[in-house]
């Protein structure tokens, strides 16, 4: 039996390796992803992102259980979960440590965990991210928690791969100001104040859910209010186990929305024009360097270091 | 294509000195491969199962418990029941010369004592790994 197929079947192996072939964007893994592309677009693919140390694995962990287990309105789900962190700019190897945090998720080997290293890309996702994510969604997951990298103000790639995102902020770490600056609590779609057993936690709440009320305000002066989503403010302890039905029940909601909305369409379709556009670019970068002559290359660069050329005249040059 | 070794560093079994395999994961990393590591007090199933996951090319358990003879085998085992036989599998820590020799019997593929260094290790595994 071939790779997709046995994917399908859900051979955890066969998707293990599919991963590992998409994450090289070997012509094998693109054949197969071809082959398994009409089954994805099914599962809630859920970001997880804040600042390191704010206890995004550690939620994560309790979270996936939270999720995969039935409760009251829910069945139970297939989860997994494909966690980030960070190459080394020197040596491109990296340390995977998310599954340090992920304890409980390894006693249950029904949840699927990936580590990802960023290979070097810079939005707190690595660049093969989406393919991994549709790979999983062919797999039959109901759920795809999508783990960032530990990110600071601008790591906003998340917001355009996932249908649902979470912010996750711990106290201590900024006053008002710095939650009203552009960026990563913009694309919050449920912020999370996590690590709710230390002191400060009901105060960086208050002080995150009074600026959300400034933002919501000064966007239902510009939209159509029956649009708009009131971003949650949900304390939890990962550590204590607290916050996590609420915070399964807020994503829920964000679900339910999403789909009223025709949010969840129109996300799901930024998303694979996304992917779409950035093969398209490297296609095209990787067709235009095998078109020209080494020589001519080298030769330009040359110029620049001589400064003789301006990078600007230079690309007119190549184009010419 | 950029193709990139990846192992799994784990601890299997209750004793709690973690220090080798952290260090053992450091330089793994500064030799550019991606290590995953995966904490402390791991069962021969949850290590398995994340080396089944992560499709990695390579296994190191670092054991300082004396219970390789019990631990080693079966991990080796379930190994191969989950179709991951050929996947090579190093142990570091405290092991008796002939309990070595046992275990590479059993098919590890190198067993590192205490003073190993590091860079024996990467230059093994580099040439044991071919990355898939």
């Amino acid at each position: 039996m071939d790779i997709p197929e046995r994917v399908l079947q859900g051979d955890r192996l066969a998707l293990a390796r599919l991963l590992t072939w998409l994450e090289n964007d070997q012509p094998r893994g693109r054949a197969a992803l071809d082959a398994l592309f009409p089954h994805t677009g099914k599962s809630h693919i859920i970001g997880v992102t804040g600042p390191s140390g704010s206890g995004k694995s550690s939620l994560v962990n309790r979270l996936a259980l939270q999720l995969a287990q039935a409760d009251g309105s829910q069945p139970a789900r297939r989860v997994a979960v494909l966690a980030m962190d960070p190459s080394s700019p020197f040596s491109g190897g990296a340390l995977l440590g998310d599954r340090v945090r992920m304890r409980d998720l390894m006693e249950c080997p029904e949840i699927f965990i990936r580590s990802m290293a960023s290979r070097g890309a810079l939005g707190g996702l690595a660049r093969a991210a989406g393919e991994l994510v549709l790979a999983l969604e062919a797999a039959g997951f109901d759920i795809i928690l999508v783990e960032t990298v530990g990110a600071g103000q601008s790591e906003v790639d998340i917001a355009r791969l996932a249908h649902t995102t979470l912010v996750v902020e711990a106290p201590g770490l900024g006053d008002d100001i710095q939650a009203a600056k552009a960026g990563i609590l913009e694309i919050a779609d449920i912020l999370v104040v996590n690590k709710s057993d230390k002191s400060g936690a009901e105060s960086a709440a208050h002080t995150l859910a009074a600026m959300l009320e400034i933002g919501a305000e000064l966007k239902a002066e510009t939209s159509a209010p029956q649009a708009a989503w009131k971003v949650p403010v949900q304390l939890t302890s990962a550590l204590n186990r607290e916050g996590m039905v609420s915070l399964a029940a807020a994503i829920h909601e964000h679900f339910t929305w999403l789909n009223a909305s025709g949010e969840w369409e129109r996300r799901a379709q930024a998303r694979l024009e996304d992917l779409f556009n950035r093969l398209l670019r490297e296609r095209l970068y990787e067709d235009w360097q095998r078109s020209q002559p080494q020589a001519n290359l080298s030769e330009a660069l040359q110029s620049l270091r001589k400064r003789e050329t301006s990078p600007y005249s230079l690309i007119e040059r190549l184009f010419s | 294509m950029n193709r990139k070794i990846r192992v799994l560093i784990a601890k299997p079994g209750l004793d709690g000195h973690d220090r080798g395999a952290k260090v053992i994961a450091r330089a793994l990393r500064d030799a550019g491969m991606e290590v995953i590591y995966t904490g402390l007090r791991q069962t021969p199933e949850m290590i398995t199962n994340a080396a089944m996951q992560e499709d990695v090319d390579a296994v190191g358990l670092s054991i300082l418990s004396g219970a390789h003879m019990t631990l080693v085998p079966r991990v080796l085992e379930l190994m191969k029941a989950n179709g991951q036989g050929e996947v090579c599998v190093f142990v570091g820590g405290i092991i008796p010369e002939e309990d070595a020799r046992e275990l590479e019997k059993l098919g590890v593929k190198a067993v590192y004592g205490p003073g190993t260094p590091t860079t024996q290790v990467i230059a093994d595994l580099t040439q044991m790994v071919e990355p898939a």
